[in-house]
């Protein structure tokens, strides 16, 4: 037996998301008593798994998957995870492993539970915590198949060093033509640019700044943060900003350490997008805004002279620190 | 092109989340259900299919009688029959099973539904529909044309958007830019009268076991009270996010 744990890459690297989940496999691992195996596709430098306990790396080379592909990629976790005698098998939250999940979940015949928060609350039951009814709630759910699988949802369990030295290993699957039926014929990604999903800080702003034409301040503001910039539904709805940055209970969740939102009043569907992020600021002309309630620091006042003079005093933070 | 379009009964976005029964049961006490919005999404471009390109629009949900409200919003909405799988839907994977039996029999050259539910939040039910019937799948569908046998997709990304092409027949999951919020739409009267008359056929469920099950249900831990800082003493602020919260 064993716990697979699929790290995605991007450009080369693991990203933040991929460690976090190799961190939880080998917590999971070590409770249950068995090794951590993690799967990597055409990554070339695998060496950071080993800062967080990797037993054993197996390293998949094909120029065919340069580009994801859903089908593909879920054909490699499931025979990685067949190889290795996994029986239970964990992937993050990327827009990728959402789409390959539900894929590899009727591969390897296994229960599936997304927005996974936490390690198992008991193995034999194996019941685990997840997010629902976004985020407005949690349940605890049964998996009962001999197989389960983990959607682990972005920055609940964190990273956690665990050194080890694990074996390395060369792994072809065999993967088939259809694998490769739906095919990605061009990329449209913003580089440089700091995404909702990897933030650790998000920037957002609401109706309460008016117009299109004064997001300068909140860009700048998440610039200087290393921030991600998001809006609240009606400001995508409007068409002031796209939709890419629509944070909500139809729009995205999110789930950074810090949240700032400016001119948000703070609608349920709104709250219910960002109640995982770890601290909440609010800055709003209206002391009765509903957001002041779920929020950790408030300021009361107008966002055109709080916003400016903030950017000012992070800036002199920034220098000093 | 026979378009099926499934669709999840769900709680209103503004419903309070309470539970019942010592948490083991959602309490559906005062809650308004309605047609899941994501799923929403992609029944109204079903709809733009129908009435530019002649397709044929059947929705299906799975659940009891107390979710075929929602199925006649959606026949209201303009599709043209409806089905009803009588069971309660239990997991995702059951609820996949149930749709797989539906499109096995019946010829559909695509599958609409939204990317998730915003009751439970699998997101699993339109991919693993897909792996069973064999058909191609799309997560996350921002955008998408279909001429002839092929279809041209945009989903959503990490950070930006990826085109993918592929071949009928196939599953795909929407969301908010597959269309767009003002092109949804509401129901008119007309729609409303002529809803109750479109065919709702009713099926019995396949036997098949869910392979999870809610153990019990928690609510988030109450929310401490929220510090106010002075607008004028914003070096406060910065001083709490490093000092106290540590996220500076």
């Amino acid at each position: 037996m064993s716990v697979l744990v699929f790290a995605e890459q991007s450009e080369g690297k693991f990203k933040k998301t991929a460690l976090e989940v190799v961190s939880f496999g080998k917590e999971l691992a070590s409770q249950k008593g068995t090794e951590l195996v993690v799967l990597t596709i055409n990554a070339e430098d695998v060496s950071a798994l080993s800062n967080y306990g990797a037993d054993k790396v197996l390293k998949v080379k094909d120029p065919r998957l340069d580009t994801f592909s859903a089908k593909a990629f879920a054909d490699c976790v499931s025979q990685a995870a067949i190889k290795s005698d996994a029986d239970v098998v964990v992937v993050d939250s990327s827009s990728d492993a959402l789409y390959l999940a539900p894929l590899l979940a009727i591969k390897l015949k296994a229960g599936f539970a997304a927005n996974v928060m936490a390690q198992p609350e008991s193995l034999e039951p194996f019941i685990i915590k997840r997010k629902a009814f976004s985020s407005k709630g949690f349940n605890f759910s049964e998996i009962s198949t001999p197989v389960k699988l983990i959607g682990l949802s972005k920055n609940s369990f964190g990273l956690k060093e665990n050194p080890s030295s694990p074996v390395e290993e060369d792994f072809q699957p065999d993967l088939k033509e259809e694998d490769f039926a739906v095919k990605a014929t061009s990329t449209d990604k913003s580089t440089g640019t700091v995404t909702i999903a990897d933030a650790d800080i998000v920037v957002s702003g609401g109706r309460g700044l008016k117009g299109p034409e004064n997001w300068g301040m909140v860009e700048e503001l998440a610039d200087i943060l290393g921030a991600a910039t998001a809006c609240s539904k009606p400001v995508s709805d409007l068409g002031w900003r796209p939709h890419s940055e629509h944070v909500g209970q139809t729009g995205k969740p999110v789930a950074s350490n810090l949240y700032i939102a400016i001119g948000i009043s703070g609608a349920i569907q709104h709250l219910a997008g960002v109640n995982s992020s770890k601290v909440k600021v609010v800055i709003n002309t209206d002391p009765e805004a509903p957001f002041f309630k779920a929020a950790d620091y408030g300021i009361v006042g107008d966002a055109f002279e709080v916003v400016p003079q903030l950017i000012e005093k992070v800036k002199e933070f920034k220098a000093t620190a | 092109m026979k378009i099926l379009v499934c669709i999840s009964h769900v709680p209103d976005t503004t419903s309070k989340i309470n539970f019942t029964e010592n948490d083991t049961k959602f309490d559906t006490n005062g809650v308004q259900f309605v047609i899941n919005p994501l799923d929403e999404f992609s029944l109204t471009r079903a709809m733009w299919f129908k009435e530019k390109q002649g397709a044929s629009v059947t929705v299906v949900t799975v659940g009891n009688i107390a979710v075929e409200p929602t199925l006649r919003k959606a026949l209201a909405i303009g599709a043209d029959d409806a089905i009803r799988v009588d069971t309660e839907a239990t997991d995702g994977f059951f609820v996949a099973k149930q749709l797989a039996g539906v499109i096995d029999n019946g010829g559909y050259d695509l599958v609409l539904a939204g990317k998730e539910s915003i009751d439970y939040n699998g997101g699993m039910v339109p991919g693993m529909v897909s792996e069973l019937c064999g058909f191609n799948f799309v997560n996350a569908c921002i955008g998408l044309e279909v001429n002839a046998n092929e279809f041209v997709a945009q989903r959503e990304i990490d950070g930006g958007k990826e085109t993918l092409e592929g071949h009928l027949p196939a599953v795909i999951a929407g969301q908010k830019g597959i269309v767009e919020e003002k092109d949804l739409r509401i129901p008119n009267m007309r729609g409303i009268m002529m809803a109750r008359k479109k065919p709702l056929q009713v099926l019995a469920p396949i036997e098949v076991s869910a392979s999870t099950r809610t153990e019990k249900f928690e609510k988030p831990a109450a929310k401490g009270e929220c510090k106010m800082v002075d607008a004028g003493d914003l070096d406060q602020l910065i001083d709490l996010l490093h000092n106290e919260a540590k996220v500076l």
